[in-house]
């Protein structure tokens, strides 16, 4: 009687160890070693949802593996929100995936305290230096590499020539007075004059940043930021002219409930001709086409316009771009790709297929978009630059400007009331 | 346990042959521990993830309530009270309790009667009786984000499905922002509640109108009450115990609805359809204020064990020991 006994106690203590194991095997899962037949497996991590650039990353991925037939890479594609909430999850896990997205700032910074990001300056050392300085600049923290930049860009107003020329509008504002005017002008021709994604926040505080950055002057919000206060007179200024704008009733009926980029969301609305304007990054055409019809020759690009007897140009832009990072103790394979997505040959790819703007100087002459062309000589020619807020700032302070912004332009908060709660906020995260 | 032992000891008095005290007292303890070592064997594996995966975590969030919290490394910076504080005097929290008690007070009033007055529609013979039920219980199977993502198309002002109906039958007055409009977010959102939960409440009370006997609503005819008073004197008190768990569900499910108003609005327009869950994924997730987060996943653990401890203690209390119940009458 007891043998039995005995196996069925020794099938129970294993079968219990292996319930111990397995949870403390899913602790550290996704290693990335292949180990016995000597390939590696990078992991990467990005963004690239929509076509044609979902199509195009995956094809390069396979073109390094077919040059590194040791390494095969692991491609996850994750929404831009979904990606955001993840990453904050796995942050938090202490494991990030091999290669990863990032737009620097603020949220790459916490991500390096917290001692989980590879410092890359030295082993990216000949080729990244390199790169075109300002797409740099959003990963470069203490003067250490942390990111290699695959795009640069901007934000600013994407427009439908043919809806400004129904409404009369011969040249796109340059003031912000004028910009009213244009809205006005739409208006009364039927046409509404922007769309705006109500449900996601972010493309509603580019509004409030960029009129903070043309009230203060482009060092004022990283200024704001440092000194904890954003109660100076052009923050409540930037609100109350945001609110000039909210007051026209400008944006597409059910704005507050709109996504960005779904087929009833702000980009499709531009790119369905429905809406006259956008205030979105250079990634717009390509979203414009892939969630509505895209707009083709009727698309034009204008710089967010002046603030009368503010203090910032018209020249400050106000943006950032998509780079990449690695987990603390990637292996080599991981930086020969980071190495690989930034060479001529691949950037050349890039701004030909998706749009992208070049971070490699050569790449520059394959830009054939005349209006990508004028995001980049703007670029160029820039006086100042701001990364997005929520990427710049710690993320609680990001999304208190989201946030508070949004409440702004569905009416239930003062600009004044979005400057004090943007600054308690940043004293509390400090 | 002991109970299987006792026919072993009057079996060997009767026989006269008592095997010898050590040996038969040692045998004993020997098999009584190897029944525990079994019961704990076939425990440990659940246990262990219960623990590990569940119970842990639970204590952890209840720890870390009480510190601002980024995420990172462990938590260091003790706070006491001040996320609970914080809580109270956040409108966009106190806002989440008032909607959630909406959402209580309409599943309750609205969307339970609809189940049950479907339930008793379709417990009547009837042609395509079966397709029926299994139409309506057909939205409970869809997961939420689907669901989530099919009525944002539905609802999308304008071009969306409501308003172009709407709209074809000359009733565009009716039509209008649906999630998009803070006044309107919360009705639109509870009737897309309905569509998907009120067939898996219609479910439980089908099963429930089926254990009720046939003959009792016949002798009540016999005596000559009338279709109302058969319903509401036989039938009713007999589904209570199915009518009670479904009110508990449906309490429990609207305290922590998440995954529906993340599809649908995140929320918003303006926090208008913010939930308690919602406000913590924010915190949590978005703006790495896990302290803080943990603080309101705390309170609302709070709220479901005091109404689940509550509801079990005075509602649930009879249908739990109904065996007892029925051998005291019995006796009486």
């Amino acid at each position: 009687m007891g043998d039995p006994a005995l196996s069925r106690r020794g099938f129970l203590a294993a079968s219990a160890a292996a319930g111990l194991g397995m949870t403390t095997l899913s602790a550290c899962g996704g290693d990335s070693d292949g180990g016995s037949s000597g390939t590696t497996t990078i992991e990467w991590w990005n963004i690239s949802t929509t076509e044609p650039a979902k199509t195009v990353w995956a094809a390069l991925a396979r073109k390094f593996e077919a040059q590194n037939p040791k390494v095969k890479v692991k491609i996850v594609q994750l929404e831009n929100d979904a990606y955001k909430s993840k990453m904050t999850a796995l942050t938090s896990s202490g494991k990030l995936p091999d290669i990863f997205h990032t737009w620097g700032g603020g949220v790459l910074k916490q991500q390096v305290d917290a001692g989980l990001v590879e410092d890359l300056t030295d082993r990216t050392k000949p080729w990244g230096d390199a790169l075109l300085p300002v797409a740099k600049e959003p990963y470069l923290l203490d003067d250490r590499v942390y990111g290699i930049p695959f795009d640069i860009g901007m934000i600013g107003f994407w427009y439908n020539k043919a809806l400004f020329a129904k409404a009369g509008i011969s040249a796109p504002p340059t003031t912000w007075s004028g910009f009213l005017d244009a809205v006005r002008k739409l208006k009364s021709a039927g046409v509404t004059p922007l769309a705006l994604a109500g449900k996601e926040k972010w493309p509603g505080m580019y509004y409030w940043a960029y009129l903070a950055m043309r009230a203060a002057g482009a060092e004022a919000l990283e200024k704001a930021y440092a000194d904890k206060d954003f109660t100076g007179a052009p923050f409540v200024e930037a609100g109350e002219h945001l609110k000039e704008l909210v007051a026209l009733q400008p944006f597409q009926k059910g704005f507050l409930g709109a996504a960005y980029s779904s087929p009833t969301g702000q980009a499709a609305a531009v790119g369905n001709g429905k809406a006259a304007m956008e205030l979105m990054g250079q990634w717009a055409p390509v979203v414009q086409a892939d969630a509505g019809k895209g707009l083709g020759k009727d698309l034009g690009f204008f710089p967010f316009p002046a603030v009368e007897g503010g203090k910032g140009a018209i020249t400050e832009v106000f943006g950032g771009g998509g780079g990449h990072a690695l987990r603390r103790g990637a292996p080599q394979a991981a930086v020969d790709f980071l190495k690989f997505f930034a060479s001529e040959a691949t950037d050349l790819e890039l701004v030909k297929k998706t749009g992208t703007l070049p971070v490699v100087p050569a790449a520059e002459s394959a830009i054939a978009d005349p209006n990508i062309k004028a995001v980049q000589e703007q670029l160029k020619k820039a006086t100042g630059f701001q990364l997005y807020l929520d990427q710049a700032y710690a993320p609680a302070v990001g999304q208190e400007v989201n946030d508070s912004v949004a409440a702004l332009i569905a009416g239930s908060r003062s600009p004044e009331q979005v400057a004090q709660s943007i600054t308690k906020t940043t004293k509390e995260e400090q | 346990m002991t109970s299987t032992f006792l026919p072993d000891k009057r079996t060997g008095r009767d026989a006269g042959l008592p095997p010898p005290a050590t040996d038969r007292s040692r045998s004993r303890a020997r098999r009584r521990a190897l029944n525990w070592l079994t019961a704990v064997g076939f425990q440990l594996p659940a246990l262990v993830l219960f623990m590990g995966l569940v119970l842990l975590p639970m204590l952890f969030a209840l720890y870390a309530a009480f510190f601002r919290w980024g995420g990172f490394g462990m938590p260091s910076e003790y706070i006491g009270g001040e996320n609970f504080t914080r809580l109270l005097q956040d409108d966009v929290f106190l806002g989440d309790l008032w909607r959630c008690l909406v959402l209580v007070v309409l599943s309750l009033l609205v969307q339970l009667p609809f189940a049950l007055a479907m339930a008793v529609l379709l417990n009547q013979r009837m042609r395509g009786r079966a397709v029926y039920r299994m139409l309506f219980f057909a939205p409970y199977v869809l997961s939420e984000a689907i669901t989530g993502i099919l009525f944002g198309m539905i609802f999308a002002p304008d071009d969306g499905f409501a308003d172009q109906v709407l709209g074809k039958v000359g009733l565009d007055g009716l039509g209008g922002e649906w999630f998009a409009d803070p006044s309107t977010v919360m009705a639109t959102l509870f009737l897309v509640m309905t569509w998907k939960y009120f067939g898996f409440h219609m479910m439980l009370y089908l099963a429930g109108l089926q254990a009720v006997p046939r003959e009792l609503t016949e002798a009540a005819l016999i005596d000559g009450a009338g279709p109302w008073q058969r319903f509401r004197n036989v039938t009713l008190p007999l589904l209570a115990p199915t009518l009670r768990i479904s009110v508990f569900l449906s309490v429990i499910g609207a305290i922590q609805l998440f995954d529906l108003v993340w599809v649908t609005t995140a929320g918003g327009p303006d926090h208008h359809s913010e939930t308690m869950a919602v406000t913590m994924f924010q915190y949590g997730f978005k703006r790495y204020q896990v302290g803080y987060a943990s603080a309101v996943s705390v309170v609302m653990f709070g709220i479901s064990l005091v109404f689940a401890l509550a509801y079990q203690r005075f509602v649930l209390r009879r249908d739990l020991e109904g065996a007892t119940t029925t051998m005291r009458g019995d006796g009486k």
